[in-house]
């Protein structure tokens, strides 16, 4: 197979799949769930309910202690297991949407453990000012500690979208068609080394434009210091 | 008119007794000066009158409303609505505490718009009004950290000042400033005490805190050890504490 034969199959196989896009699908549809998700976890993880601030310290540690792959993988065949010993048969849903689901659990926890330092680091004299001046808890949060954190983690988060972007290969083991899983089959069925080094450049391509992108988010808040 | 009165304050932190029994009320147009060692509970006090921090006993009230009550039982209750009494006071902090991804006008405006409910054009064109009386007139669209820090501070006291509040609260207004840029500060607060706002300054600045007092109050060891006129403090103490604590600033 050569180059550009290659690359059209990455795009489009014959069976009518899209590894490029699923790779890309997986990539964007964690980051839209985890980003905000991780927000909430991380302000549960701050409750004053002590109960609650437990609970969710000990998901953390676990979703960050265990591989994600083993945890893509208990997402995916969970369910239909579970349903088996009870029975029933649960037909496999689309893969994307186990993959993207155990995906965004685990980044949600890495970006909650980010949002939170932030939202520490952030001096209480801002809560104090805001206080005095009437603004309502989530006015104060919203308004005044949100972009301030923003701001202070973005060099933590663009680490973790970087990482992402090489994780997404992760969703071979549970078969769905990405980049990566499409690649190691065809290295194997036509023995050559070339599309690993396919693989290799897109996804440094990929993490170059991530790279820039986050580059410029963090000019567009270099406006102000903290 | 009694705008802010504090009757038998207590408050702890932990076993540390930080306010014993501190009643201090403050006349509508009345400029107040606190005085004392540090550690003597100034700042505390302040933080109560505020609401930054909850008494443990004694009674708060704002322009003759409660602030706090005792239930049936006895027990010390603040009211429901305490953004009501936000309104009466402002509070301008030691270390400035301005938002620093606002710009100035933003930092000045932003309360009153949303918190106020007020109308914007209304409001940006008081502040503009206030920031060019404080000499801020062209660092309407700059940004804190491209202040000097009397800039800051001057801009910290427009953001409470924009608020319309019938008392001012200062906690140290100079402390965290370089000297030369201390005489800023306290002109434009000089300013404001001759305009009669009601002020209550925590400050080291004893020359400043005799030209602009009416009252000057000593506060120590969480007790108001004396407080009169600032000649009767200032000059004719007869409290041992305050004189040593005088002799202490001069020398
Ligand atoms: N949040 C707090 N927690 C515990 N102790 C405090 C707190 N705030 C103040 N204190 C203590 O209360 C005492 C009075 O402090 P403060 O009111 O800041 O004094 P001042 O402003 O006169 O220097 C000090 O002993 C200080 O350590
Ligand atoms: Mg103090």
């Amino acid at each position: 197979m050569d180059i550009s034969t290659l690359i059209k199959h990455l795009w489009l196989t014959p069976q009518g799949n899209m590894p490029i896009l699923g790779t890309v699908y997986i990539f964007f549809l964690t980051l839209i769930i985890s980003l905000p998700l991780g927000i909430i976890v991380a302000l549960l993880r701050l409750s004053k309910v002590k109960v609650i601030s437990y609970i969710v310290q000990f998901f953390i540690s676990v979703l960050r202690g265990t591989p994600l792959m083993l945890q893509l993988m208990v997402v995916t065949y969970g369910p239909s297991f579970i349903a088996k010993q009870f029975g029933y048969n649960l037909s496999m849903p689309e893969k994307l949407i186990p993959v993207v689901i155990a995906f965004s659990i685990n980044y949600a926890a890495y970006f909650a453990e980010i949002y939170r330092g932030g939202i520490e680091s952030v001096p209480r004299g801002q809560y104090e000012a805001a206080e005095v001046l009437g603004y309502s808890k989530s006015k104060t949060f919203i308004r005044i500690i949100l972009p301030q954190v923003i701001k202070r983690i973005v060099p933590s988060v663009t680490n973790e979208v970087i990482t992402l972007v090489k994780d997404t290969s992760i969703a071979f083991t549970v078969s769905y068609v990405e980049l990566f899983t499409e690649v190691k089959r065809i290295a194997i069925s036509h023995s050559t080394f070339m599309p690993f080094i396919v693989a290799g450049v897109f996804y440094y391509i990929f993490n170059f434009l991530v790279t820039v992108a986050m580059g410029k988010v963090e000019k567009s808040l270099s406006y102000y210091r903290i | 008119m009694n705008i802010l009165s504090m009757e038998n304050i207590k408050k702890s932190f932990g076993s540390n007794e930080v306010l014993k029994d501190i009643s201090f009320k403050v006349n509508k147009g009345e400029v107040v000066s606190i005085i004392g060692t540090s550690g003597g509970g100034k700042s505390t006090l302040l933080r109560c009158a505020t609401l930054l921090e909850t008494i443990d006993d004694g009674t708060i009230t704002y322009m003759g409303e409660d602030v706090t009550y005792y239930d049936q039982n006895g027990k010390l209750c603040y009211a429901k609505d305490l953004n009501h009494f936000k309104k009466f006071f402002g509070l301008v902090f030691q270390n400035f505490n301005l938002f620093p991804h606002f710009s100035v006008l933003k930092n000045v405006m932003d309360a009153p718009v949303t918190v106020l409910k007020r109308d914007r054009e209304e409001v940006k064109k008081e502040c503009l009004e206030l920031l060019d009386k404080m000499g801020l007139a062209d660092k309407a669209t700059a940004y804190p950290c491209e202040l000097s820090g009397g800039q800051q501070q001057r801009v910290s006291i427009v953001r409470a000042l924009a608020m319309k509040p019938d008392i001012l609260f200062f906690d140290e207004p100079t402390s965290a400033l370089d000297p030369e840029l201390t005489g800023e500060v306290l002109k434009v607060i000089k300013a404001l005490a001759d305009e009669k706002m009601t002020m209550v300054i925590v400050t080291h600045e004893m020359a400043f805190a005799r030209a602009v007092s009416d009252r000057v109050v000593f506060i120590d060891g969480g007790v108001i050890l004396e407080q009169g006129t600032p000649e009767e403090v200032f000059v004719n103490t007869k409290n041992e504490r305050t004189r040593q604590f005088l002799q202490n600033y001069n020398s």
